[in-house]
């Protein structure tokens, strides 16, 4: 039997409210908050950090095919982003990786793909960082996000929804569009759009109930994505005269998160819904995938979507147009970082990309980063492989440093001591200065530390451990 | 062990060091050979006295064309060496044991930095190509992880550990007034300093070092020949140094109270020179204050202080410049600034003058009964250093 393996999403730590984009630009509207990425995070980080949830736990990610990756806001042009997150998910050399973008649509065509391949284990990831000029409605409209579904057979790893069927639709009609590397989202007249999608939306569902048997009543929760709230919204309330539950679209919490919205929403629509449910998603992106899924008896694990909703800080406006350069300020005046070495970072890729340490077996003293000699006693050559990604540190003393070159300042620094030994001063991020201390519990998280010579550099922070109601300002 | 050190046997006759200041109008060259000059001068020798030469320089300069090319030394070798913010002192040491070695009469010891041609603020480091993970945390971020650690280890009230700082900057700007060379010549009292913006954990910047161009010569000879050139030579007593394997940034045992590479040359320093007490045998010290913790520190890992007492001392005035164990007293980097491959030989020129009784009268502590000074260099950061520590005498043993 083929299904879903597990889904999960990723909302990064912050939240701007939208009353403060009114309150600054003296128009607009929108009430609730938008989820924003992190300065140090983008469509790749926010996808490694959906996906690592997703794969956590299920036995034998060394049998992962294929990886794909879908996002609006690409980090490369002509460099495929899914090597990225292959090597910091630590996956098999064997596994092909693929960019299913750039395009509102990669992620469903993606998914709809890993169903009905015959690959063991497929790794379907989103993630997506939605800007928009100042006062455009895709800034407070728009949200940022992972997603992450691990797609496969039931003879791999336990089910957590089993695929039942599902059609697609396509018709070329201009919706929306943007040029590549432009901040600004042009659209044509909603109404079009919306009908279009009214039309496409229909033609799939029917479509997908007929080949699998099933009419409206049989459902019971269907999430619909959509890059308009109102797109979709005809076909919404047949289903609800059926009786069936459409879930939040998100739209008031976290946003419209582009490439990552379906499988956000297919995570959150699995981890609502109980053994036996009928459930669905039919994503609109320039076309319409329905997928219908049955709901197994096997438990899904948390952070769930709606607990990353109830949690989060606020971040002022002005930091948020910083973040996103849509407002330049001006930079320490310090030399930026030099651009990374591409062979260096080769040779260390199980340390830059995995977090992957070395334990000496003869004394047990563990090298963050991995080292040949050991630094107790001296031993060469006999270390053994400590992957350290999902192991979580104390701090044991930290500063807060004002001068160093950030796009952030002032940059948050800790001596991080590891669960089961070892240490690393690293840097912290989704922290404010003023609440760290001494003995608080971090968790290691994937980020981009900087951008020289166009060259995205990435490697990995600490952040404490989230936990509902942590600075919950937001919301 | 096996370092058996060279006392006795090497001595130094002359030394020169320009002021320490934002030199706009002075490159590298310039301050190489003004050293250089003022340190042959009264010795009566020319450059192509000089049978060896090491030119201390972390980054204004490759090789030892950067000394021969301003000097027009001809057919000598000059060695460049670097050895992070111990550069200066590095290339005395290895300038001290050519001369011990017998290989050559008369060696010299430049060293010289230009940091204020980058265009920006405080000291960068010339990047080498890496994979991108390292951090790029500020030298007063990485130093101000010491304060909190020893104000818990030892129960100090992190107030009153942001006065003792404070009165170790002061201490130092109060010496630094007094030298015409010193960048920075105001004094700066506690209640100022502990008034300015903390800018790294609870350091501000009258925490740190200045920046500054300079540069510092010395000249060595075998110590049976000093007299030949001077009859006031130093005496090298010990020359010790340690590079640190970086395991205090994976030992989770390391506490941020104190530097081991630097405990540890101090201990082989003091047996080189045959030193039991240097709180007491010791006329003066001239250390790495390049943050204030650091000089706190220091006063342990020298074993000026018992552990956990070092800021009771600087309290109580200890190492004032009239206090039982003088320390910085020609104002320190605080005053000076730190250009990386001169200051070792900054420090050193202080010793010069003092055990000589050649300080100028408002800055000269008593020697009559103390021969012995001491230099200490760090480079790096808590963790991961090189120490290097010297000791110098008035008299031969």
């Amino acid at each position: 039997m083929r299904g879903i393996i597990s889904a999960t999403g990723y909302l990064p730590h912050w939240r701007l409210d939208r009353a403060e984009i009114a309150a600054v630009l003296g128009s607009g509207s929108g009430s609730g908050a938008r989820t924003v990425a992190s300065y140090d995070e983008d469509p790749v980080t926010l996808g490694v950090a959906a996906a690592r949830s997703a794969l956590n736990g299920i036995p034998g990610t060394d049998r992962v095919d294929s990886l794909s990756f879908a996002t609006t806001a690409p980090v490369y042009a002509e460099k495929s982003a899914s090597p990225l997150l292959h090597a910091a998910l630590r996956l098999p050399g064997s596994a092909a990786t693929v960019d299913a973008g750039p395009g509102l649509r990669g992620a469903a065509g993606a998914l709809r793909a890993a169903l009905r391949s015959t690959d063991d284990l497929v790794v379907v990831i989103a993630g997506d960082v939605r800007t928009g000029l100042a006062g455009s409605g895709d800034e407070s409209g728009g949200g940022d996000a992972g997603s992450a579904v691990v797609v496969g057979d039931d003879t791999v790893a336990p089910l957590v929804a089993e695929y039942v069927g599902g059609a697609s639709a396509t018709r070329e009609f201009l919706d929306r569009w943007r040029a590549p590397g432009e901040l600004r989202m042009h659209a044509w007249e909603d109404r079009f759009g919306q009908q279009r999608y009214d039309a496409l939306a229909a033609d799939a569902w029917d479509r997908a109930l007929a080949s699998c048997g099933l009419t409206d009543g049989d459902l019971t929760r269907v999430a619909v994505s959509a890059p308009n709230p109102r797109s979709g919204a005809t076909l919404a309330k047949r289903l609800g005269s059926a009786g069936v539950e459409l879930t939040d679209r998100l739209d008031r919490s976290v946003g419209f998160t582009g490439a990552a919205h379906p499988g956000l929403l297919l995570a959150d629509l699995l981890e609502r819904s109980g053994p036996g449910d009928l459930v669905a998603v039919i994503s609109l992106a320039d076309g319409a995938d329905v997928t219908i899924l049955r709901r197994t008896d096997v438990a899904v694990d948390g952070p769930t979507v709606a607990e990353q909703v109830a949690s989060g800080a606020a971040l002022p406006y002005a930091r948020y147009l910083a973040w996103r350069g849509v407002l330049p300020v001006q930079p320490p005046n310090r030399p930026e970082p030099a651009r990374m070495s591409a062979s260096a970072a080769d040779r260390r890729a199980e340390w830059k990309y995995g977090f992957v340490g070395s334990r000496d077996r003869s004394s047990g003293a563990v090298h963050l980063p991995p080292a040949r000699v050991s630094y107790r006693g001296g031993t060469a050559d006999d270390m053994e492989v400590l992957p350290m990604a999902d192991r979580r540190a104390t701090v044991a003393t930290f500063t807060v440093d004002s001068l160093a070159y950030s796009p952030s300042p002032p940059v948050v620094f800790a001596v991080c001591d590891f669960e089961g030994g070892g240490r690393l001063p690293l840097e912290l991020t989704d922290v404010s200065a003023t609440d760290v201390r001494i003995g608080m519990q971090v968790e290691m998280t994937f980020r981009r530390i900087g951008t020289a010579d166009g060259i995205a550099n990435y490697f990995w922070k600490a952040r404490p451990l989230p936990g509902p109601g942590v600075a919950g300002e937001a919301n | 062990m096996g370092s058996h050190g060279i006392a006795d046997r090497v001595a130094i006759v002359s030394m020169g060091c320009t002021a320490f200041r934002e030199h706009w109008d002075r490159g590298v060259d310039d301050l190489a050979i003004d050293a250089t000059l003022e340190a042959l001068g009264p010795i009566g020798l020319q450059p192509g006295d000089v049978d060896a030469w090491w030119l201390g320089t972390a980054q204004s300069g490759m090789s030892g064309i950067t000394l021969a090319a301003p000097l027009k030394l001809e057919g000598v070798p000059v060695t460049r060496v670097e050895n992070y913010c111990a550069t200066g002192s590095e290339a005395l040491r290895q300038a001290c044991y050519a001369v011990a070695s017998g290989a050559y009469d008369v060696a010299a010891a430049v060293g010289v930095e230009k940091v204020k041609d980058s265009g920006y603020q405080g000291l960068n480091a010339f990047p080498i190509p890496t994979d991108g993970t390292q951090r790029t945390l500020t030298a007063a971020a990485m130093f101000s992880l010491v304060a909190p650690a020893y104000a818990a280890k030892y129960g100090v009230d992190p107030a009153e550990l942001r006065r003792t700082l404070a009165r170790i900057a002061s201490k130092n700007h109060a010496n630094g007034a007094r030298n015409p060379r010193a960048q920075f010549r105001r004094e700066m009292d506690v209640d100022a300093i502990c008034a300015m913006p903390e800018v790294a954990g609870m350091l501000s910047v009258f925490d740190c070092a200045g920046v500054a161009d300079g540069a510092a010569a010395v000249v060595v000879v075998r110590a049976e020949d000093a007299h030949r050139y001077t009859d006031s030579p130093l005496y090298v007593k010990a020359l010790s140094f340690v590079a640190g394997n970086g395991s205090g940034l994976l030992d989770p045992d390391y506490d941020y109270t104190h530097f081991p590479e630097c405990e540890l040359a101090a201990r082989d320093a003091y047996a080189q020179a045959g030193i039991t007490d240097p709180r007491r045998e010791l006329a003066m010290a001239e250390v790495h204050d390049c943050f204030t913790p650091t000089e706190l520190v220091l006063m342990e890992d020298l074993g000026f202080s018992e552990r956990g007492t070092a800021w009771q001392d600087c309290e109580a005035g200890v190492f004032d410049l009239h206090g039982d164990l003088p320390v910085n007293t020609d104002g320190g980097l605080k005053s000076f600034g730190h250009p990386v491959g001169a200051s070792g030989l900054r420090m050193l020129f202080e010793c010069w003058l003092q055990l000589r009784g050649a300080a100028p009268e408002d800055r000269r502590i008593d020697t009559a009964d103390r021969g012995l000074a001491l230099t200490h260099n760090l480079g790096g950061y808590p963790g991961e250093m090189v120490s290097f520590v010297g000791i110098w005498g008035s008299e031969r043993g």
